[in-house]
């Protein structure tokens, strides 16, 4: 059989993501420490799993509607209020989805044609070209830099506005750099925006994961609300990665025909996690806080390691990412990156994977124990100290 | 000062510095802090926390419900005081409910363990009576899981 021929060109012309190219290396070495893994290493909060246990036990286990059961939709709809101080009707401008990603998708998939531009912020969470390309479209990378704090600036994404763009990603809290977006700064993206009829998919799955001020949502911002779509969920901020549940939030003309996807390549998201979701939007604020704290210190601690060792750190203000640079050791990322695992079995990210402009980084993830933390820094001081 | 105790509650070896950097202040600061909990008397003594099962030192454990009766002028504070000053006693609390004393110890030996109550414990002024239950197995000491923590998460990515 010749696959080449049978497989969809555009699939086969995906490339394999850096980081998963990565952990393959990680995982072909025994007793790595690992700073690599993208997902909090708390577990779900009680409260949460035993409205799932008790939801189980009493047998509620059929579909929701598609949209998403009414219930969270409603506490969605009451909790983007409290958030982000903007309005969504429960009733047609939510949709409960499998995870951030299927809304990442979903919105993608709704807005984009064949030839249309979508401007990608890099160094960016790995899946939004890759959507993009799958629908059709022609990711457009917007360099962020680290003498900007890795934001997005107006003139950066004015230069690439033509007239196929289509719409852009917003992504922030950012994975990888752990950078923010403040209100001034999104009024300045606003405004190059407002001037154009491009949608804009924010991505704020880490909004609540924020070390200074609260999170800010484009959607707030004039008359925004118009063109964008709200992505969260509950994997990060909830320490809910496994139920694979997030939700979207916009204007229902864009909202019911994601829905129509959503319907069509998934019926509703996974009932029993719904329900647990309700839970933890009416219920978990102090356990969502008591969880910022401790990555607040963790963060904290991870940036003045790195800067103890001599390396240079962005002060990240949201996620749960360090962003170092590691120019200062005249190694690219992939080969610094390869060779801390293979001398000193330490796995962190290398920063390219998160596009070409993160070449001379590497990501670190900080959702793990101090000790942890103090165990792989020493070793990476002793790698450098080694050079 | 409530975050540098619950930093320290869960790994007091971390250093000044360490501290400092984690709650946005100087090393100054945490010393400064730290000086005044001890002085305060919050902060009691810095111990490690230990796997008593894998340390592999002959030794028992026991946890004892001690009742006694209150003295009229020192309540519970003198008995329960004399019971700390034993250098087997771990802790001592005094509960509410079906007995007063909750005691823990640690002694060499099953025999030396029943001999340190009924020598010790036992035969102090106002001891109603004692019932001593031995520990047979560990699963959290002071917050801490013993055995294998395992970090379930997989190399998943997009």
């Amino acid at each position: 059989m010749n696959y080449d021929k049978l497989l969809s060109e555009k699939v086969l012309g995906l490339k394999p993501s850096g980081i998963r190219k990565f952990f393959d290396i990680a995982e072909s070495v025994a007793d790595v420490i690992s700073l690599s893994v993208g997902e909090p290493d708390f577990k779900t909060p009680w409260a949460v799993r035993k409205r799932a246990i008790d939801v189980l036990e009493a047998g509620r286990t059929n579909y929701t509607s598609n949209a998403g059961l009414a219930e969270l939709r409603e506490a969605v709809s009451e909790y983007l209020k409290r958030a982000i101080r903007v309005e969504y009707s429960p009733a047609d401008e939510i949709v409960i989805t499998v995870g951030g990603s299927e809304a990442i998708d979903l919105a993608v998939r709704a807005l984009v044609n064949p030839g249309d531009e979508v401007i990608v912020p890099e160094p960016g969470f790995v899946c939004y070209s890759p959507i993009v390309r799958m629908a059709g479209g022609v990711p457009v990378p917007a360099v962020t830099r680290e003498e900007d704090c890795f934001k997005l600036t107006p003139e950066t994404l004015e230069s690439l506005i033509t007239p196929k763009t289509k719409a852009m990603f917003l992504p922030f809290p950012n994975n990888p750099t752990g950078a923010v977006m403040r209100r001034r700064e999104l009024e300045e993206i606003a405004g190059v925006v407002g001037k154009t009829d491009m949608a804009v998919i924010s991505d704020e799955i880490y909004s609540e994961l924020t070390y200074g001020e609260p999170h800010v949502s484009i959607a707030e911002i004039g008359d925004m609300r118009e063109r964008a779509v709200v992505v969260n969920g509950f994997s990060k901020s909830f320490a809910m990665t496994g139920w694979r549940l997030g939700f979207a939030g916009g204007p229902r003309r864009i909202i019911s025909q994601m829905l129509k996807i959503h319907q069509y390549a998934v019926m509703c998201s996974p009932t029993i996690s719904q329900h647990a979701a309700v839970t933890a939007l009416n219920d978990c604020g102090g356990e969502v806080r008591a969880m910022t704290e401790e990555y607040d210190a963790r963060r904290r601690f991870t940036v003045k390691g790195f800067r103890d060792l001599g390396l240079g750190c962005f002060e990240p203000e949201g996620a749960f990412y360090a962003f170092p640079s590691i120019k200062g050791t005249g190694m690219g990322s992939a080969e610094f990156c390869t060779r801390l695992i293979k001398e000193k079995k330490v796995a962190v990210v290398p920063g390219d994977a998160f596009g070409e402009c993160g070449e001379g980084y590497v990501r670190v993830c900080y959702a793990y124990s101090v000790r942890h933390l103090s165990a792989a820094l020493k070793r990476i001081g002793e790698f450098l100290g080694a050079l | 000062m409530e975050k540098l105790v619950r930093l320290l509650r869960r790994n007091a070896r971390l250093s000044d510095g360490e501290l400092a950097a984690m709650l946005g202040i100087t090393a100054e600061e945490v010393a400064a802090k730290m000086e005044k909990l001890e002085k305060d008397g919050i902060i009691v003594g810095y111990a490690a926390v230990i796997n008593e099962e894998k340390l592999n030192e002959a030794a028992v454990s026991a946890f004892i419900e001690v009742k006694v009766t209150p003295k009229a002028k020192y309540g519970y504070n003198d008995i329960a005081e004399k019971i700390a000053q034993f250098d087997e006693v771990e802790s001592v609390r005094l509960m509410s409910g079906a007995y007063d004393l909750a005691v823990t110890v640690k002694c060499a030996s099953v025999a030396g363990l029943g001999k340190f109550v009924q020598e010790r414990i036992a035969p102090l002024d106002g001891v109603l009576s004692t019932a001593t239950h031995f520990v047979i197995g560990r699963y959290k000491e002071m917050g801490a899981v013993i055995g294998n923590v395992r970090d379930e998460r997989e190399p998943v990515t997009p």
